[in-house]
């Protein structure tokens, strides 16, 4: 049989804290195995040859969705399950994100931990918990840690993981009144949350050209209280736009406010030319992509149903 | 360097019938299927996760089988397009893509109908959409992607689709 990976030795692991021990003794030339989405097809080019693999896969009880207070995300959670999960639609920028992830075979193998402790930059995961401001918990050889997103990402395919420490939960604050349904449309007290997110793909199964991450909350119907906007596959690692947040947050949105951002982007994206498009097309279709994000984001925030997903082009 | 290569035992239950082999770890489960088993109806098209043409069923759910490795579905159930007709009859969805003409060199067709089933049991009555969604990560290069939708929407219409 013509194999395309190195050999490696095989160990199921049949917990997290058995799987933390076991690399712990098998040392730099072994990896952790979740979903494979992104390791097996590096490894089939043997861009990746670990001698040793522990996999995370069959251990019980790493994947749910938690929807009590803010969210938990068991790290081996599939894609499609999140993006099937009632608790996920309260927060519908996820749901944006998981649902358009490659194609439904590889969002039902692919976990959100898998990808996220793979960092890639044109994954789809970090713009979204960056501004959704999530959490990541860890376990490793010195025990639990919860480490902010933020500072998670280093930069590609750089994460604040230790050796041999792995993911076993993400978390996401609710943002305010989001799901409470408290608030319809016209109420006076407003104070509604809403995010999306919007990648522009060639088709399916590749890697997005651009994405773009927003994430707001209304202090009235068209007043920003506060405004996150991240950028996704355009940098070394999701890049995000004070420029267009502070425009979101500093008055009435309107027409203008919209090409402002529009503008915020496209100054602030250092798009590369590649097979996924030159650097002028990523950097206009930022924009485009920043101002429908901002349009679906403001309107969910003021309760209206919004459905959107990856664009392709 | 490894003394030997390692070899994992594993046991996994295709198309109803349980199989049980030692294999070296790093054997994907379409090379499980297509050289241990001889279930050569699973094909490998790009082999490089993006053509669908090694779509299988794992556990109830459509995986690209040249990504995973065959360990990974230890204990679990797989659907290949072997196990879609029953007693001489083909499935609702192979009699679709014969009736609507849904291929043309049929490379991609196994793929293509064990998506579509897929889509189907989830979305029982698809819109245009779920149907986009549904066949986004299989490619046909002969581009007969107009006669597979009319062959899904005719399944659509039609009887319980099984499995």
């Amino acid at each position: 049989m013509r194999m395309y990976p190195a050999a490696f030795a095989y160990h199921r692991a049949q917990s997290y804290s058995d799987a933390v021990s076991q690399i712990c003794q098998l040392g730099e030339d072994a990896k952790f195995l979740a979903g494979g989405q992104s390791l097996i097809p590096l490894m089939k080019l043997r861009l990746s040859t670990p001698r040793h693999l522990v996999d995370l896969g069959f251990i019980p009880g790493t994947s749910y969705i938690h929807g009590n207070g803010g969210l938990r995300l068991g790290a081996l959670t599939r894609h499609a399950a999140i993006a099937a999960s009632p608790d996920v639609a309260r927060l519908s920028i996820l749901r944006d994100c998981a649902a358009g992830i490659a194609d439904p075979q590889v969002r039902h193998m692919g976990t959100i931990g898998g990808s996220l402790a793979e960092a890639d930059p044109t994954g789809d995961w970090a713009p979204v918990l960056l501004a959704t401001g999530a959490t990541v918990k860890t376990l490793g050889p010195n025990g639990e840690r919860s480490i902010d997103i933020a500072e998670f990402i280093l930069d590609a395919y750089q994460t604040g993981l230790q050796p041999a420490e792995l993911i076993t939960e993400i978390a996401i604050p609710l943002p305010p009144q989001a799901g409470t349904g408290h608030q319809s449309r016209g109420s006076a007290r407003w104070g509604g949350s809403g995010g999306a997110y919007i990648a522009l793909k060639r088709c399916a199964p590749v890697y997005a050209s651009a994405s773009v991450a927003v994430q707001l909350t209304l202090s009235d119907e068209a007043t920003c209280a506060d405004a996150r906007v991240y950028l996704g596959v355009l940098g070394l690692t999701a890049t995000r736009v004070p420029a267009a947040e502070e425009v979101l947050r500093s008055g009435t949105i309107i027409d203008k406010t919209m090409e402002q951002v529009r503008r915020a982007v496209m100054d602030i994206a250092e798009p590369v030319s590649d097979m996924r498009g030159s650097a002028d097309y990523k950097r206009q279709a930022a924009g485009a992509l920043a101002k429908l994000a901002v349009d679906a984001a403001l309107r969910r925030a003021r309760r209206e149903p919004v459905e959107v997903s990856h664009l392709y082009a | 360097m490894l003394d030997a290569i390692p070899r994992v035992r594993i046991s996994v239950t295709v198309n109803g019938r349980q199989y049980v082999r030692e294999l070296e770890a790093r054997t994907l489960l379409v090379q499980f299927l297509r050289e241990e088993l001889n279930l050569t109806g699973t094909h490998i098209g790009c082999d490089t996760s993006y053509c669908g043409a090694c779509t299988v069923m794992l556990n109830g759910q459509t995986v690209k089988s040249c990504t995973v490795f065959a360990f990974q579905a230890d204990g679990g159930q797989v659907l290949t397009v072997e196990g879609l007709a029953k007693d001489g009859e083909l499935h609702p969805v192979q009699q679709a893509f014969s009736d609507c003409h849904g291929f043309q060199c049929g490379y991609c067709t196994p793929g293509f109908l064990l998506s579509s089933l897929h889509l189907l049991q989830e979305h029982p009555t698809p819109t245009e959409w779920d149907i986009r969604k549904g066949i986004a990560g299989n490619t046909c290069r002969c581009t007969g992607y107009q006669n597979i939708f009319k062959a899904i929407r005719t399944v659509a219409g039609g009887e319980n689709i099984g499995h």
